[in-house]
């Protein structure tokens, strides 16, 4: 009866042991959790600014500003443009 | 001693007395028990709100405002947060060059934020909106009584090529204009909170519950295409100036989907800078202003009496005489041809065959027509202040007012709504119904005249726009282009401005089979030119010959360089 009862005070008190640290765990992972949500939304946040830079980059003014001034580019005229109409179209204008 | 001897020992007390003094501890003990399990069985609420005040906090959880983006994605507006700097000023404390650093990192002068904590003693904004680097060094100068808040700032990279679409939101990011203030309760997130625990360092270990989850914006994509936005605002931003106009808007619709694809103004504003900001600038004329359309209506009237079998496009309308007196009122043509065809009332823009025409159809004939083209009522696109223009009830129509109506005056539109008139010719006879957001499934129209009808007055606007017609200026290399050009004396103090004129041009391409429906309009154009067709044409065919050149429209004409015609020698309209 005495040995049972000290193991069975034994297995009590290891689980209680083990309760403790799972909980500690769980709130370490949980903290880790936190901090991963953070930088994930600090990274949307950044994505959103580097979106915007992007498109200041890409305005359509400072394309062709480069076009025409820098790379010295032009459309083309209607004499020297050729137009390639599709299989069926050109079928049909024959007609 | 025997104390077993004691007398005391030998006294007998009655019994009922430690009979009572049991009974009396063990309902002591009953009560304490009762109280124990009603505060912790049934009336706990209130001691466990107390407990968690202890431990929990609630936690406010941000909601991004959605972003605008184009037809193919690419971002008009984005929000991305900011900081502001706020000060309990009875609390802070610096030394004066903590000071100097603070006003340097704020970029302003040391004076000005003595002002602003001078202005309270419990709160002030020292500046609002700083980006969050900055607000990151602020707080190394660990200042007391300084804090700072999250705030989001909302970036248009369009600046003001899209002022007027996408209007703006406020400091409180709700939207104030334009597609920010319709679609605020698409674009707008709602905030969150949830309650947590927090360990003695601030850190949170669990959590509890989620009491509001937060929901992000919606994003929203419009019919805009930027690069064409890009086209139209350059174009009509080199006619303003060139012609000193006042005022000017393009309009370019999709004439298969009813979608806006592009849609300027001018005056117009920085989104992003708006310190400085007038009436005059924010207008969208487009949408929220109207005009005395003048010839551009004419084949509204045309089309009613083809509709009702008055006329075919050859019948002869005396237009010998160059004016016609109505009562006590005439009007004039500008040029004599002699008697003309339907086709030529409308290729030459004859004010008297218009009013010929219409004289001899039903008012209430006309006024439906002009009602279902959406003359009178607002277009319903859902933006703010859109303008339904003024069409009168026809009973109260008198002879002259219908003649005048017919070429367009006595009436007034939106150029947005002239615009979405004109689809009934770009698709056989159909009014389309227009879309600010991209369209994914295609809507369908409400016909208005028979297909047939529309092809005619496609093949009239053809010749308008051909050498011999008004605007030849209107024609673009390798399509086919009909339009109709307009030119009105402005309204001023219930009479007409000698001297001021509205010039417009809608019109559409490829004719063979039509994408793209443009309206131009100046007002006000004073460097000499005034014509529809000298002012407001050219801007159409610069905007739909780059725009049908990026959206790979084939060609339906043969590839030859145009021949313009010397300046000032095309057919001028009637005014």
């Amino acid at each position: 009866m005495a040995r049972l009862n000290l193991i069975l005070l034994t297995l009590l008190t290891a689980c209680a042991l083990a309760l403790v640290t799972s909980q500690h765990q769980a709130r370490k992972l949980f903290n880790e959790l936190q901090r991963e949500q953070e930088h994930a939304k600090q990274l949307d946040v950044e994505w959103g600014q580097l979106q915007l830079e992007q498109s200041t980059w890409a305005l359509h003014a400072r394309i062709e500003k480069i076009a025409r001034d820098r790379l010295r580019m032009s459309i083309p005229d209607a004499k020297r443009t050729q137009v390639v109409l599709p299989a069926e179209r050109q079928a049909e204008a024959a007609r | 001693m025997n104390y077993a001897a004691s007398p005391v020992l030998a006294l007998r007390l009655p019994l009922w007395r430690s009979r009572l003094l049991l009974a009396l501890i063990v309902a002591g003990f009953l009560v304490l028990a009762c109280r124990a399990v009603y505060l912790q069985g049934w009336n706990n609420d209130f001691l466990q709100q107390k407990g968690e005040s202890r431990y929990s906090r609630v936690l406010e959880i941000s909601a991004n405002r959605g972003k605008i983006t184009d037809r193919h994605g690419e971002a008009l507006a984005i929000s991305t947060p900011v900081k502001s700097v706020w000060a309990i000023p009875e609390e802070v404390q610096f030394s004066s060059q903590q000071r100097t650093k603070l006003a340097a990192l704020l970029e302003m002068p040391p004076r000005e934020i003595d002002k602003r904590l001078n202005e309270s003693t419990s709160f002030t904004y020292l500046k609002r909106q700083i980006p969050p680097e900055v607000a990151e060094r602020v707080s190394e100068l660990h200042i007391p009584g300084l804090f700072q808040n999250r705030e989001y700032r909302r970036y248009y990279p369009g600046g003001e090529v899209m002022a007027h679409v996408l209007g703006f939101t406020g400091a409180d990011d709700a939207g104030q204009e334009g597609i920010e203030l319709a679609f605020n309760s698409t674009l707008a997130g709602k905030s969150g909170s949830r309650r947590v625990i927090k360990d003695r360092l601030g850190q949170i270990v669990e959590d509890l519950e989620s009491i509001r989850e937060a929901q992000n914006g919606h994003e929203l994509a419009l019919a805009l295409d930027a690069k064409l936005q890009n086209l139209a605002f350059s174009q009509l931003k080199l006619a303003v100036d060139s012609n000193k106009a006042k005022a000017g808007a393009i309009v370019v619709l999709d004439a298969k989907t009813g979608e806006v694809l592009a849609l300027a103004n001018l005056p117009t504003y920085n989104p992003n800078n708006r310190s400085h900001l007038s009436g005059a600038q924010l207008r969208n004329r487009v949408i929220t202003d109207t005009f005395e359309p003048g010839s551009t209506l004419k084949p509204f009237t045309v089309a009613t009496a083809l509709e009702l079998g008055k006329v075919t496009p050859d019948t002869m309308v005396g237009t010998a005489a160059g004016s016609l007196s109505i009562g006590n009122a005439t009007i004039h043509d500008a040029h004599r041809f002699g008697d003309m065809t339907v086709t030529q009332v409308i290729q030459r823009s004859s004010n008297v065959g218009a009013a010929k025409i219409a004289l001899g159809l039903p008012a209430e004939a006309m006024w439906r027509m002009f009602d279902q083209a959406g003359f009178g009522s607002p277009p319903r696109l859902g933006f703010p202040g859109e303008a339904g223009g003024k069409l009168r009830p026809y009973k109260s129509w008198r002879p002259i007012e219908q003649a005048t109506m017919a070429y367009g005056h006595g009436i007034s539109v939106s150029l947005l709504q002239l615009a979405r008139a004109y689809t009934i010719f770009a698709r056989d006879g159909e009014l389309m119904p227009l879309s600010l957001v991209r369209v994914d499934t295609p809507l369908t129209g409400k016909q208005v005249v028979a297909a047939a009808t529309a092809h005619k007055l496609r093949d009239m606007l053809e010749l308008a726009v051909a050498p011999g017609g008004t605007a030849p200026r209107a024609r673009v290399m390798g399509y086919r282009v009909a339009g109709k050009t307009g030119t009105a004396h402005k309204e001023e103090n219930g009479g007409y401005a000698a001297h001021k004129y509205v010039s417009s041009f809608v019109g559409f391409a490829p004719a063979s089979d039509p994408r793209l429906v443009i309206a131009v309009m100046l007002d006000e154009p004073s460097a000499g030119q005034y014509y529809g067709g000298a002012v407001a044409a050219p801007v159409f065919a610069a905007v739909m010959g780059g725009a049908l050149r990026m959206l790979g429209v084939p060609p339906d004409a043969p590839l030859k360089p145009l021949e313009l015609p010397p300046e000032g020698s095309e057919i001028k309209e009637d005014v």
